[in-house]
């Protein structure tokens, strides 16, 4: 065997390397949150915390009902969205999955321009407020991000390429109709893939910002990273949130202003961090259909 | 069109159905069902904004109404071309954009190569995870990652690192020549993992037998490389650099508002033509500088898409776009 089984030991100390710059910077932030205010004051942010303090977590957890609110904005937009996302996407890309269907050029051609021309956020933004009328509603959160062309692209691959025809033919010789060749057959084969695109999915309304920066003005509609956006950009805008949070304001608690900060961000990676580890080879597939063919 | 075919009873079930396009058109009204929700979507959010590319050339006044808005044809485009600003952000844009591309890329291969030759399953996973991580975190979060190195009273480069070796703090937001590097970083730091996983996937989908018969013909470990494993991976780098190509007039919002904190001491070298239409559309609410930056863009954007599809086709038929 002229290929050994063991691995280079500069790559070992190289990948170590790439893990650690990849991982600190999210364990600075989550050191900071954990690291108590007079500490953070004197000593700045470091790796270790001088002084461990769980107020942050504390306040989250007893006071914080703006927070809790934005959580649930997040939370209900993106369960919502996915759902939703799934049928529509899967739904437009089942039709142009099916041979038989006369208009399916031109159909993709719909689809496919989308990709290709866009008229531009001012006018996108007009035929949301000026048109539709969605500002400051859910609804502006989450249809926006429902279908994106490339999307159905890989959804209809997969149902062309996975899913035999002759199995749809079989289905509607006995009697299905196409609701039921759909629902029955169609989608219970194809959960590779909803997976795949559900993930992309969830991740991108989780991470969703920029929806609520130009649509949302009312701060009981704020969703999780537009509500970071503003205490990081806006120092004072906590603090305010902070006092309209029933604190005590008799005792002389102080606020852990920096600490609560990072606390936020934390909360905000924790279920991406959680969860993707077990999705990752469903991604990883994903990716790789994506780059191979849309 | 076949005008002399006889009249069989085949052709002339063929011209029943053509001159009945309602029968045909509900024959599968099922089908037109299940992607109804869709097209509306697109129609929403893609066509109905394509029309709004005419406010590029009307002054809009809200009070007259989008329709009652004045023509002024191109002087929306002569005033925006008059601004200065707009060719140091289009330089940005573009430039950025070339760094991220040549940087990502190189980064992406070497560590798709590397990692290929990671024996050990239980340490190549963990290093794929964590290099994944930055791509799924949101944009926002990274600004506070970003922060927590770069906040100028606290953060760990001026509090732990600066102050300590006895250098003065650095306001890290008001200091513009630091950002090209700080921004490439960023910005490679949160994709170079996704690009590696896309090389490695194509590295590990070669054919085993061409190694084999590289070590019988006694070819080393560098030599797989460069004569087997590059060459391989050469199409698919070329291709998804023309894909990025193709968007380089677009920025990343994010990276450019979030991660920068919007700093205006910084819109020298940070201002990219999407925080550019975004800030006079939403910040100065000057619709007719955000109107035809914004028509500008999608116009060049679309060119180099479909060019540079025309050129990926010619490589390779199968990895084109349409």
């Amino acid at each position: 065997m002229k290929n050994s089984n063991r691995t280079n030991p500069f790559i070992i100390l190289f990948f170590i390397v790439v893990s650690l710059a990849s991982l600190l910077p999210f364990w600075l932030i989550l050191m900071v949150s954990l690291t108590g205010q007079n500490a953070l004051v004197k000593y700045g942010y470091s790796f270790w915390p001088k002084d461990f303090d769980l107020a942050a977590y504390r306040f989250l957890w007893h006071d914080a009902e703006p927070i809790l609110r934005a959580y649930g904005v997040s939370i209900v937009v993106t369960v919502v969205g996915t759902i939703v996302s799934l049928f529509v996407t899967s739904a437009l890309a089942y039709t142009l999955s099916r041979s038989e269907f006369p208009f399916r050029g031109a159909l993709s051609f719909y689809v496919l321009f989308t990709m290709l021309f866009g008229g531009g956020l001012l006018p996108w933004y007009l035929v949301y407020t000026k048109f539709l009328h969605l500002q400051d509603t859910l609804p502006a959160l989450i249809i926006p991000g429902l279908l994106g062309g490339f999307n159905v692209f890989i959804m209809r691959t997969y149902f062309t390429t996975s899913i035999p025809p002759s199995l749809v033919d079989s289905a509607q010789i006995d009697g299905a109709n196409e609701y039921r060749t759909y629902f029955s057959i169609v989608l219970p084969l194809s959960l590779p893939v909803l997976a795949t695109i559900g993930l992309f999915v969830i991740v991108s309304y989780w991470n969703d910002w920029f929806t609520s920066l130009v649509f949302i003005s009312n701060d009981r509609l704020y969703n999780l990273q537009y509500f970071l956006y503003n205490t990081l950009m806006n120092a004072q805008y906590l603090q305010a949130v902070a006092s309209k949070a029933h604190i005590d304001s008799t005792s002389d608690r102080i606020l852990p202003l920096e600490q609560l900060q990072m606390a936020m961000a934390m909360i905000a990676v924790l279920p991406v961090a959680m969860v993707f580890p077990f999705l990752q080879k469903y991604f990883v597939k994903g990716l790789t259909v994506g780059a191979v063919k849309g | 069109m076949q005008v002399d075919q006889p009249i069989t009873a085949a052709g002339g079930k063929t011209k029943a159905k053509a001159a009945n396009p309602f029968r045909k058109l509900m024959k599968y009204h099922a089908l037109w069902i299940l992607a109804l929700p869709g097209i509306l979507l697109l129609l929403i959010n893609n066509y109905l904004p394509m029309f709004g590319i005419f406010l590029a050339f009307k002054s809009l006044n809200f009070s007259k109404g989008i329709w009652g808005s004045d023509w002024v044809g191109f002087d929306n485009f002569k005033f925006l071309f008059t601004t200065n600003d707009i060719w140091r952000i289009i330089a940005n844009t573009v430039l950025y954009n070339l760094a991220f591309i040549a940087i990502n890329t190189g980064l992406s291969v070497l560590l798709a190569l590397l990692l290929n030759e990671v024996k050990n399953k239980v340490l190549s996973k963990f290093v794929q995870s964590s290099m994944l991580l930055p791509h799924f975190i949101s944009m926002v979060v990274v600004a506070y990652l970003v922060f927590g190195f770069l906040n100028p009273d606290l953060g760990f480069i001026n509090k732990s690192i600066l102050e300590p070796s006895g250098q003065e703090a650095v306001s890290w937001y008001m200091s513009p020549k630091y950002w090209p590097y700080i921004l490439i970083i960023v910005n490679s730091w949160k994709s170079v993992g996704f690009g590696s996983i896309i090389y490695l996937a194509t590295i590990i989908g070669i054919d085993k037998e061409y190694y084999e018969a590289a070590m019988i013909d006694g070819a080393g470990k560098w030599k797989q490389m460069t004569k087997i494993t590059v060459p391989f991976l050469i199409p698919i780098m070329i291709i998804l650099t023309l894909l990025s190509i193709g968007r380089i007039f677009n920025a990343d919002f994010g990276l450019f508002y979030q991660v920068t904190m919007n700093s205006g001491m910084l819109k020298d070298v940070t201002e990219v033509i999407d925080t550019y239409v975004y800030n006079a559309l939403l910040v100065s609410g000057d619709t007719d500088l955000a109107s035809s930056a914004g028509l500008l863009q999608s116009v060049i954007g679309f060119i180099l898409v479909v060019s540079v599809n025309l050129l990926v086709k010619r490589i390779s038929s199968d990895k084109a776009l349409f």
